[in-house]
């Protein structure tokens, strides 16, 4: 089950740091959140600012284009940050281990459209769109049991 | 000595054999190609049966081709990181049981470290050198001390280099791999018709961006062609040749820095060496080489086949780390995250 469209206006890259913020606040273990959106959307600056606000310091996030998945382990949550951008098909994109990842950790999943039917029930979806400049605008779409937590988590922004 | 290396880290499965007067004996890759997709090119190996399936008839391969008995091998070097965990696994574990078969020593090699030393197998490099680093997925600057010393003095922090080539390459509508189509499509382009941000141009540091570049080509892409449409092969010439320069000023002007930092050491035989895929550039090759030369640096770029991923520079790792009486226990760890040095 999906929940209703929040559409988001982030009018510099602080905006979109305090959405991130926001948002890693109350990630926990088994959480999967699935960024979506065109090639310089904003996708890994947003994963960027969540995994550094994790860690509570500037962290070196790198795109993980390449690598596929990069693994955070910090002491009190484990973040993967996935990019299924160079993948094809859903059956490559769950060979990646996702379900490890939602056993011991928070999954930050890039293009996740990609993993088709192997998406969970309970995700949250924030897609990226580019507006003028460096103004962002963001689509979030809860599903499952992130219904009732984004409810209350926009509440706070 | 002679030394089988085996690499799984990523998209690849590859064996290869490499003694230590620098003979490749064998180097063996299993490239999946895939005619059914939109773009072309290789299908990424992610998935650990992949590599289960076709790494132990690489290694018979590898020794066929090398025409060697088991015997022979003096050690086994597996990548053990960077990378997929479930990947390494696959190359490290093999390498393990082969070690423990054949009683030979086991080293468990640093995926970067094999690009770091790989110019050591095609010439005389001695440490220190200088090593710019520049692949799909790393864009670093490095001194390579000795073997296990590296120093970092600058990396991405955003995309690597080779990415930004794939990605500019999908926008513009060229073919996959993006490297070879840029620099092809810019041969005839007009770079100067398009004016594009040099990230971290004139900063100090060694450091790069490449995400914003990407951006601002996607919003001159957009210009050019309405949503819908594809931008002419001209407009993608001129945007492949606009986009190649600014690539090549940026690692011109980080290198430069890089430059500057190193020749304070004073080394004895100034080297600069460029690896990673993204050095089969040419235009990128002949700009470093003109900016190694201004300041008195040789040049080393190993040929195309060491620059990606492959197994002869694990193997070639293997041997330099063995000749230094170092291996490996058979519980060496893989490791996803294995940064070869910190700044």
């Amino acid at each position: 089950m999906s929940g209703p469209l929040t559409v988001i206006d982030l009018a510099d890259l602080a905006a979109t740091e305090r959405l991130a913020r926001r948002l890693a606040k109350a990630l926990r273990p088994g959480d999967f959140i699935g960024l979506t959106g065109d090639l310089g959307a904003g996708k890994t600056t947003f994963a960027r600012y969540v995994i550094s606000a994790v860690s509570g310091r500037a962290e070196e996030v790198p795109s993980p284009t390449f690598n596929l998945v990069l693994v955070y382990a910090f002491p009190h949550l484990i973040l993967w940050h996935v990019d299924l951008y160079r993948l094809r098909t859903p059956e490559e994109a769950y060979e990646l281990g996702i379900d490890d990842a939602l056993a011991e950790g928070v999954a930050l999943v890039e293009w996740s459209e990609r993993l088709g039917h192997f998406l969970p029930e309970d995700w949250l979806e924030l897609r990226f769109e580019e507006a003028a400049g460096q103004t962002r605008r963001v689509h979030v779409r809860p599903h499952g049991r992130w219904i009732g937590r984004w409810r209350v988590l926009s509440d706070s922004l | 000595m002679i030394v089988l290396g085996l690499e799984t880290s990523c998209d690849e499965t590859a064996a290869a054999i490499v003694d230590s007067d620098r003979r490749i004996r064998a180097d063996v890759v299993h490239l999946q190609l895939a005619d059914h997709q939109p773009y072309g090119g290789v299908v990424p190996e992610i998935a650990a049966r992949a590599h289960v399936e076709v790494l132990d008839s690489l290694i018979a391969r590898a020794m066929t081709e090398a025409a060697l008995p088991w015997s022979a091998i003096d050690g086994v070097a597996a990548t053990a990181g960077p990378g997929l965990i479930a990947g390494l696994m696959v190359g490290l574990v093999t390498g393990k049981a082969l070690a423990a078969t054949l009683d030979r020593p086991l080293v468990a090699i640093n995926h970067l470290e094999g690009h770091a030393l790989s110019a050591r197998l095609v010439a005389d490099a001695p440490f220190p050198y200088l090593l710019l680093l520049i692949s799909g997925g790393h864009c670093q600057l490095l001194i390579v001390e000795g073997v296990g010393r590296y120093r970092r003095l600058g990396t991405t922090i955003d995309d690597a280099v080779g990415e930004a080539f794939d990605k500019v390459a999908k926008l513009i509508g060229l073919g996959y791999p993006g490297g070879p189509a840029i620099e092809r499509a810019a041969q005839t382009g007009r770079a100067a018709r398009f004016k594009l941000p040099r990230p971290m141009k004139g900063r100090p540091g060694c450091d790069f961006s490449f995400s914003g570049l990407k951006t601002a080509v996607r919003h001159l892409v957009h210009d050019l062609a309405p949503s819908g449409t594809t931008v002419s092969a001209v407009d993608a010439s001129d945007v492949a040749a606009a986009f190649q320069a600014v690539v090549a000023d940026v690692l011109e002007d980080r290198t430069a820095n890089a430059i500057e930092q190193f020749l304070v050491e004073q080394p004895p035989s100034p080297t600069l060496v460029v690896a990673g895929g993204v050095a089969a550039n040419a235009t990128l090759r002949a700009r470093l080489e003109s900016l190694a030369n201004r300041h008195g640096l040789r040049m080393i770029v190993p040929p195309p086949r060491l620059c990606t991923d492959n197994a002869a520079m694990i193997a070639w790792a293997g041997v330099e780390r063995l000749t230094l009486g170092q291996r490996d226990p058979l519980t060496a760890p893989a490791r996803a995250r294995w940064p070869l040095a910190g700044e």
